[in-house]
């Protein structure tokens, strides 16, 4: 009876509270969810159309201080494999990412011990020199918190002077679950819950637009993905920061903690992927965007996404290096993002940041 | 007893509630309905009914098994144009097993709990009616508890036509040998515009159909098979579908339908189309599911659907996730991304991490054990 009323309640297009979540999730088959986060997604987007956009990530440097339990990517300061990107080889990949088509960056790295916001506002001041053209998503909040430590000044004075620099909007990366018991665990020195929501509210307040994500099958229960999605949709309710959601899983190869965590646990299934975005597609109804992640689970995988409530297949992605650290190698291309999306009965479109939709490239 | 009625408002809102009322009053689905259902727009209302069948008939259960490949030649006297394992003879990878060869790979599972061998192979143009019988007694010598599910429609058609023997005495003859039961590979589609277009050169649609019969009919069980992901079109897999379960009302002896995703690496018709996308697969099992109400069992192949699809189509309606499959090389050769095998523990979380309960089964689904 309970399962129904909640039901009811999404197709009615009312909230669902905390408990009602709890419940749905745990008793609602696959399926189920599906449907109602496709219900959810056709609220929000009845043009039939599934988007994309071509951008790259830039990971500057991957030396970090953090040491986060879950990363293969960092190095700490010193090590033998850490790296500072020259300005050559950061040109070099923008000047691919033209060549492509691509209209966006995703710049983020390490928490480097050194480096200050004078030396990223001089990045981006240098990019927007060479590519006034280039959107730069840039520095998650984790991040800009780092550099007002380092700076010593407030975050908000980060995000000012990077904005002169050039940033145009913040990726939600380093949310991981936004609950500080789980972050204890495994990301103990970096930006806790409230710091990282905080940067999203004070960069709503200087007029910057931000993602979120979730980084889930780790160390988290349950109740605990529920409550990022409600800290997530209540931010949203307060400001309308965010433009998209984009959840994925825990990719444990090669971290640090996968050795003892791997000899207790497995590595997120496909099926709870996808019963985890439909939910947040259901959860968070106040987004207007969901985001499928090919790059986690394989383009079959993040297709059948689309079915469920999602209506953005992410990033055409021309290099990654965070996630490939962990063993995760899926591959893809804009032809297959364009056949998968159309195979599923979508009108594939480019967009940018905002999810405005870009003119179709003549063929 | 599952309450359903939570989806019913979900699924007749996308405009499937006439097909719903059909599929809780267990009516017959017809081809009309078999097209709509695979040209809906909501993958996941179609996977909900197929689900609501699925747990009618199976609840939780998922069944799995502990099997080996052994595709004993890869020479054929067919061309077929969707196949990238035919070899013709004196080229460089053509192979051919022998008896002994069999025997020996089946020795080294003694003592292990390996139930299953799967032998399909070419048609080798000079290989005579013993040497079938042959390899099915050497697989039994090696392993002498092992289940011998051998030869295709086309294979046993081969066998009858070139053992100058009658029906009722080369199955009398594959009895005896060991033989336990026939896959269901080799139908592709059941269409003849289908048949002429990609794989003329071996039995059609109707002397698929009969030869099952037969087959059905000398008492063994066999599954069938669908290859969907060519040339075929939607109405074409539904004619594919309404004729096996025309014969199943006839024979009853299908145990399992397996959609079998095509992979066209190193076909000749790799240049026309790509790998399956995962709404064909789950669309696939769901449609199979659903318009095959007289089947019991649907099958999640994963060497061709990969591992991630296998396990999220528990949820659309297969209820089998085939085996271990020791050594497959027909699909590798096509290019598949799947592992040559899954460990028997990681098939069993596949299955438990979805939210069901794994169950060991023998070929003819009947002995059954909990994981």
């Amino acid at each position: 009876m309970s399962l129904e009323r909640t039901i009811n309640k999404v197709l009615d297009g009312e909230r669902l509270t905390f408990d009602e979540g709890l419940t749905l999730y745990q008793e609602a088959e696959l399926t189920t969810l599906g449907m109602l986060g496709d219900a959810v997604r056709r609220r929000f987007h009845d043009d039939g159309v599934v988007t994309y956009i071509i951008d790259r990530n830039v990971n500057p440097t991957n030396v970090c201080i953090t040491d986060c339990t879950f990363c293969a990517f960092y190095r700490r300061p010193g090590d033998s494999e850490a790296y500072v990107l020259p300005r050559e080889v950061i040109y070099k990949k923008i000047d691919e990412l033209r060549d492509a088509g691509g209209v966006q960056v995703l710049l983020q790295g390490g928490h480097h011990h050194e480096l200050k916001t004078a030396w990223f506002a001089e990045l981006f001041r240098d990019l927007k020199e060479h590519y006034p053209w280039l959107w730069i998503h840039g520095m998650s909040p984790p991040e800009i918190v780092h550099l007002s430590h380092i700076d010593k000044q407030p975050v908000k004075w980060v995000i000012q002077e990077l904005m002169d620099a050039g940033l145009d909007s913040i990726p939600g990366g380093g949310a991981e679950i936004l609950v500080d018991r789980v972050r204890d665990v495994i990301a103990r020195k970096k930006a806790t819950t409230d710091e990282w929501l905080d940067v999203m509210r004070d960069a709503c307040e200087l007029g910057l637009r931000t993602t979120a994500t979730m980084m889930f099958g780790h160390v988290e229960t349950l109740p605990e993905r529920i409550e990022h999605l409600e800290r997530l949709r209540q931010l949203q309710d307060e400001c309308g920061v965010f433009t998209a959601f984009i959840p994925w899983t825990f990719q444990p190869d090669h971290t640090p903690m996968a050795d003892e965590w791997l000899q207790t646990n497995k590595k997120a299934t496909s099926h709870e992927y996808l019963r985890m975005l439909a939910f947040s597609r259901i959860y968070l109804d106040n987004f207007e965007n969901v985001q499928s992640s090919w790059v986690t689970q394989g383009v079959k995988v993040c297709q059948v996404g689309v079915g469920i409530g999602a209506n953005d297949f992410g990033s055409a992605m021309l290099e990654e290096n965070v996630v490939s650290s962990a063993g995760c190698d899926n591959m893809t291309s804009i032809d297959q993002i364009e056949r998968h999306i159309v195979d599923a009965g979508f009108t594939p479109r480019r967009r940018n940041m905002l999810y405005e939709l870009l003119e179709p490239v003549p063929a | 007893m599952i309450d359903f009625s939570p989806d019913d408002r979900l699924i007749d809102a996308v405009g499937l509630g006439e097909i719903r009322r059909k599929v809780d009053a267990g009516e017959r689905l017809s081809f009309d309905d078999g097209v709509k259902l695979y040209e809906h727009p909501s993958l996941s209302a179609v996977g909900a009914l197929a689900h609501r069948v699925r747990l009618a008939k199976h609840g939780r259960t998922t069944f799995f098994n502990i099997n080996l490949h052994i595709d004993y030649t890869n020479i054929c006297m067919y061309s077929c144009r969707f196949c990238a394992f035919a070899a013709k003879p004196g080229e460089e990878r053509a192979y051919l097993m022998t008896p002994d060869d069999i025997e020996a790979r089946l020795k080294g599972f003694r003592g292990t709990d390996l139930g299953e061998v799967h032998m399909v192979a070419g048609i080798h143009p000079d290989m005579g009616y013993d040497y079938y019988l042959d390899i099915v007694r050497a697989a039994k010598r090696g392993k002498p508890d092992v289940h011998v599910k051998a030869f295709t429609m086309v294979e046993i058609d081969h066998m009858l036509k070139i053992s100058g023997k009658s029906e009722v005495e080369v199955f009398a003859d594959l009895r005896e040998a060991g033989l336990g039961s026939c896959p269901g590979g080799g139908a592709e589609v059941l269409s003849d515009r289908v048949w002429r277009a990609v794989f003329m050169d071996k039995i059609g649609p109707n002397d698929w159909l009969a030869t099952a019969r037969k087959v059905q009919q000398n008492g063994f069980k066999m599954n069938a098979t669908l290859l969907y992901g060519h040339v075929e079109k939607v109405p074409e897999r539904v004619e594919h579908l309404v004729k096996l379960r025309e014969l199943q009302d006839e024979t009853g002896n299908f145990m399992t339908f397996i959609p079998l995703a095509f992979w066209p690496y190193n076909t000749r018709l790799q240049k026309y189309g790509d790998v399956t996308t995962g709404w064909n697969d789950m669309r696939n099992i769901a449609v199979g599911r659903l318009m095959l109400d007289n089947f019991q069992n649907v099958k999640a192949y994963w060497v061709m659907m990969t591992p991630r699809l296998a396990q999220t189509a528990q949820s659309f309606g297969a209820n089998d996730l085939d085996g271990t499959v020791t050594e497959e090389r027909i699909t590798h050769d096509a290019g598949t991304t799947a592992p040559m095998l899954l460990p028997r523990d990681e098939l069993v979380h596949l299955i438990e991490s979805a939210g069901f309960e794994p169950v060991l089964r023998d070929t003819t689904y009947e002995t059954l054990q909990p994981a």
